[in-house]
């Protein structure tokens, strides 16, 4: 595809992601020029229904990924339960059940550090609100690449301590409420 | 950065090319991404530090490369992992099954045998087990030595018990092993149909036609053209007819062999071959 853009939008989120991923993803345009790749913590022994939930409110096409499947410009991919999930080279997912990372599986860690392993600076990463550390080194990692890295603002987030994690680990990274992340996405359009 | 990175492709490609020379286990084509998690893994665990150092190590002392072999593979496994897939054998495979007078099931890349373990207790709770050799293969020496021993943690067998309860079990799990004090041992009867078999889906062939092959959390593990080497397999091992049971969010929809199969539970991941 000539002139497709690198890199996908990456985004982590744990406690609170229902509601701001509902500030966010369905006001994104249907044009969206990236891939945009979510990995939020779900129960490994259920079936996960944000693929659906999205799918209905957005305008972009919200799916949950399986092995291999291909990163298109403008779909959302959810991880699903209980596997971590990985950028492959060539821009596929791949899936692993190889161990909790921080007691998460899937881990925002393990798929934001092969985000930048692939894409380098066309890497974004995005943590939002949550209870734990999970987001931090990943985010580290695409920054340290050359990547853009955001965090939702602590004092705006339902659980601050993922925010507060990836910021100490990732000092040069922009803090954003939810609506600055949605406006700094929508200037990737132009 | 960038170059750093560079460097640590240049050397995993040059270890896992050493890996095959040296031993035959071709780890070319496996998925980059958790290759490359897991070398480094075990990088920073054995304290050294580069990749290269891990490639010298392990051409130079055969007795490292169980321990290399343990982060290549990754050994995670449950009994009755996905009941529901467990509960579809049962109720809508099984059946079929029973009109064949006799039965080859191949569990392929079966870690250290919990899948194994779980159909030949379905398998018995179903009457099928006396007329069916099981094939149990994997390419990890130390992961069949477990199965094979059929021994597990105890505090594991909370989770086997109720995977086993959801998956439709007509038993109780423990009619089927004896307790020690940390440790759980599987009956012996269980193996009495069961090959054991070191069996690679990358560089070795098929050994016979089976009516139901399952391997589940494998291929996720290769890139696409090793997946398509993989499924061309079994396709070559299945009659028309014959099943193939896949993980939870494996797929054959990317697979060059796609037109070989059709979805027969859909939702789990159960295939039935077609004539073609
Ligand atoms: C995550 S485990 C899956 C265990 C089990 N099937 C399950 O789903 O619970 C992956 C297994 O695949 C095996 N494996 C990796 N490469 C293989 C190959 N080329 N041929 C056969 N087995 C392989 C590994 O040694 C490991 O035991």
């Amino acid at each position: 595809m000539t002139g497709a853009r690198r890199g996908a939008v990456m985004i982590g989120a744990s406690a609170g992601a229902l509601e701001v991923l509902s500030l966010i993803l369905p006001r994104l345009e249907s044009d969206f020029p990236l891939p945009v790749v979510v990995v939020v913590h779900v129960p490994p022994d259920r079936r996960s229904v944000l693929a659906a939930i999205f799918d209905a409110k957005c305008r972009l096409r919200a799916i949950e990924a399986e092995d291999k499947e291909p990163l298109a410009a403008g779909v959302i991919c959810f991880a699903p339960p209980d596997y971590h999930l990985l950028i492959e080279d060539g821009d596929t997912i791949a899936l692993s059940n190889e161990d909790q990372v921080l007691f998460s599986r899937p881990s925002i860690d393990v798929a934001f550090e092969s985000a930048a392993d692939v894409w380098g600076d066309a890497a974004i990463g995005i943590v939002l609100t949550g209870a734990n550390q999970d987001g931090a080194m990943g985010l580290k990692a695409i920054a340290a690449a050359g990547g853009t890295a955001i965090v939702q603002d602590p004092g705006e987030a339902y659980a601050r301590a993922m925010p507060e994690a990836a910021i100490a680990a990732c000092p040069e990274a922009l803090v954003l409420n939810a609506d600055g992340i949605l406006s700094y996405l929508q200037s990737i359009i132009r | 950065m960038e170059t750093f990175d560079r460097i640590e492709d240049i050397e995993i490609r040059l270890l896992l090319e050493a890996l095959y020379h040296r031993y035959h286990y071709d780890f070319r084509n496996y998925a980059m991404s958790s290759i490359r998690r897991r070398l480094r893994q075990a990088r920073e665990q054995m304290g050294v530090a580069t990749i290269s150092a891990l490639q010298e190590a392990v051409l130079h002392d055969p007795d490292m490369l169980p321990k290399l072999l343990r982060y290549l593979t990754v050994q995670v496994s449950e009994m009755f992992r996905d009941p529901g897939y467990f509960r579809a054998i049962r109720e809508k495979v099984v059946p079929h099954l029973k009109t064949y007078p006799s039965l080859k099931i191949w569990i392929a890349g079966c870690s250290s045998g919990e899948e194994l373990y779980s159909f030949v207790i379905l398998f018995r709770e179903e009457g099928l087990e006396e007329r069916t050799i099981f094939y149990a293969t994997d390419i990890n020496p130390d992961a069949l030595a477990q199965a094979e021993a059929g021994v597990y943690q105890v505090d594991r067998i909370r989770l086997f018990t109720e995977n086993h309860r959801r998956a439709g079990g007509r038993t109780s799990l423990s009619d089927h092993y004896r307790s020690g004090y940390d440790r759980c041992v599987f009956d012996r009867s269980l193996r009495r149909n069961v090959v054991f078999s070191d069996h690679s889906l990358v560089t070795d062939q098929v050994f016979g036609e089976m009516q139901l092959v399952s391997c589940r959390n494998v291929m996720i593990y290769f890139d696409r053209s090793l997946q398509d080497r993989a499924v061309g397999l079994f396709r070559e091992a299945l009659p028309r007819n014959g099943f193939l049971g896949l993980g939870a969010k494996e797929t054959l929809r990317f697979s060059r062999h796609a037109d070989a199969f059709r979805d027969f539970v859909r939702e789990e991941k159960i295939y039935q071959r077609t004539g073609t």
